[in-house]
């Protein structure tokens, strides 16, 4: 329908874009009308996303045909940027940018380096960087459902804890329990993606590869290395911030930090 | 000899957050086995004041004294040992009443014996429970529960925030004895906060009447309580 009205592919695309936005603004009235409140995180989001797609789809074009080792200050520039984003979900957690620049880093930058280095992902910038970027949205992802329900478990739980920490306990001791729910809790995605891979979900990668000609048994295959990774990155990503989260919740004196009702 | 030395002592002890003085310059020392109540209306900041005793919250100024030693200079992990604390709910880790009691021993690498777990649950009165789980105990046996696993780290000095006052009629008059008895036989020095003044004076040797955090009185129990027209 759309493409009977707009000949031109930006403006089909505008139209496109302009279509989406409005469906999820709706999504978020509707949640407004049962009484949650996303709409304004969710408008702020859809314009940020969408000025940041564009803007890095403009610059991509001029990076793919740059030298290859901008690659690795694109990446490294995509970690922060993420840690950023994943940080905001554990506000009032003092270093949560800390940890989640170690974790986002370890996870994504690890699997990387080695992938490169023995040859599943190619080297060449043009599949490096999207591939990088997508291990580490990955890892930003797990990272921001590791510390949200830490965040969340931790403030259910300050009692518990706190008569933990009155009996003489280590802090990061008597948090171990949530540390671990919420360990568990960030990997259900990257698992049920593995799980339900090629039932529920065809990665648009694998399109693509066909597309580019590659034989199709191979792009299959691919399709399983790519979610396999990333469920090893989201894996290694929550196991650095669940481990490093225990300490930040409290002070020097072993004092919780996180409490119900209180805003850092 | 030197005079005796308060057991517990504040000076000048003060908590400010979000803007609001929460504690205000608390000056008051507590001698061995006495036992002193925390009264005063809610928000009085009972539950904050005792929070700084243990250092669960830390003093924006001013400091407390544990047996003449400045508690910042102590481990917290040991000065909480020392300093026991009885929460107004009773937060019991799930699994049985034994594991509970093992808690605080287990932290400083010791393992409590059966027949220490019985002695401690036959102070308490719960002789038959120790395998029990938790989950399937009535309110005031959980409060007997943690008042065990409390004694079981050794403290010297015992902080009650309203130990009875989620309690149900029947039992909050037994824990109230029971928590008596248990001081009164161990000499245990112990700082009970209370809205209920008749508590207060079944309990307690003096009382600290506290208002808008501050200071408002403190002297003997009937004294205060006669001061403060109050006696019910
Ligand atoms: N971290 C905090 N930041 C700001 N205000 C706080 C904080 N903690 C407690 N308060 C406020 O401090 C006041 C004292 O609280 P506290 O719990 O010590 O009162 P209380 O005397 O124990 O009352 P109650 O008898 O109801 O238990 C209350 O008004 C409470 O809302
Ligand atoms: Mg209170």
């Amino acid at each position: 329908m759309l493409k009977a009205i707009f000949p031109s592919q930006l403006a089909l695309g505008a139209a496109q874009a302009a279509l989406c936005a409005t469906v999820a603004l709706l999504v978020a009235w509707i949640a407004r009308r049962r009484e949650i409140r996303v709409e304004r995180e969710t408008a702020v989001a859809l314009a940020r996303g969408l000025a940041q797609i564009v803007a890095v789809g403009s610059v991509l074009v001029l990076l793919l045909r740059g030298p290859q080792w901008t690659s690795v200050f694109v990446l490294a520039g995509m970690t922060v940027a993420a840690a950023a984003t994943s940080a905001r979900r554990a506000r009032g957690i003092p270093g949560a940018f800390a940890v989640s620049l170690y974790s986002i880093g370890a996870g994504a930058g690890l699997l990387i380096v080695v992938m490169t280095l023995a040859g599943v992902i190619d080297a060449g910038i043009a599949s490096l960087v999207p591939m990088g970027s997508m291990l580490i949205a990955n890892a930003m992802n797990t990272n921001s459902l590791a510390l949200n329900r830490f965040r969340a478990e931790v403030e259910a739980h300050a009692g518990l804890i706190e008569t933990g920490v009155a009996l003489g306990a280590a802090a990061p001791e008597t948090v171990l329990p949530y540390a671990r729910a919420a360990y568990h809790a960030s990997l259900i995605p990257p698992i049920d993606s593995l799980r339900s891979l090629g039932i529920v979900w065809i990665p648009g990668l694998m399109t693509g590869m066909l597309l580019s000609g590659a034989r199709p048994l191979y792009a299959a295959i691919y399709q399983f290395v790519t979610i396999s990774m990333m469920f090893s990155c989201a894996g290694l990503t929550s196991l650095v911030s669940t481990l490093l989260i225990r300490n930040r919740v409290f002070t020097a004196a072993e004092q919780l930090i996180l409490r119900p009702g209180l805003k850092a | 000899m030197m005079a005796a030395m308060p057991i517990l002592e504040t000076v000048h002890l003060t908590r400010e957050a979000g803007g609001k003085k929460l504690v205000e310059d608390i000056s008051v020392a507590v001698e061995r086995a006495e036992v002193l109540a925390v009264a005063g209306p809610s928000g009085a900041g009972k539950s904050c004041l005792l929070r700084l005793l243990n250092r669960l919250d830390e003093p924006t100024s001013g400091t407390v004294y544990l047996e003449g030693k400045d508690y910042r200079a102590l481990a917290p992990r040991e000065l909480r040992r020392r300093v026991g604390m009885m929460t107004q709910m009773p937060y019991l880790f799930p699994g049985t009443v034994t594991e509970n009691l093992r808690f605080g021993p287990r932290q400083q690498g010791k393992h409590l014996s059966g027949a220490e777990v019985d002695a401690l649950l036959e102070r308490v009165g719960l002789r038959q429970r120790a395998a029990h789980p938790v989950e399937h105990l009535s309110g005031g046996e959980a409060q007997r529960v943690s008042l065990a696993r409390a004694l079981a780290n050794r403290p010297c000095v015992l902080l009650l925030d309203e130990p009875t006052s989620a309690l149900d009629e029947g039992s909050k008059q037994e824990v109230e004895t029971l928590i008596l008895d248990v001081v009164r036989q161990n000499a245990l020095t112990c700082i009970v906060v209370t809205h209920d003044m008749a508590q207060a004076a079944r309990m307690a040797d003096r009382v600290l009447l506290l208002k808008a955090g501050r200071l408002a009185r403190i002297g003997g129990t009937r004294e205060v309580l006669h001061a403060e027209g109050n006696l019910s």
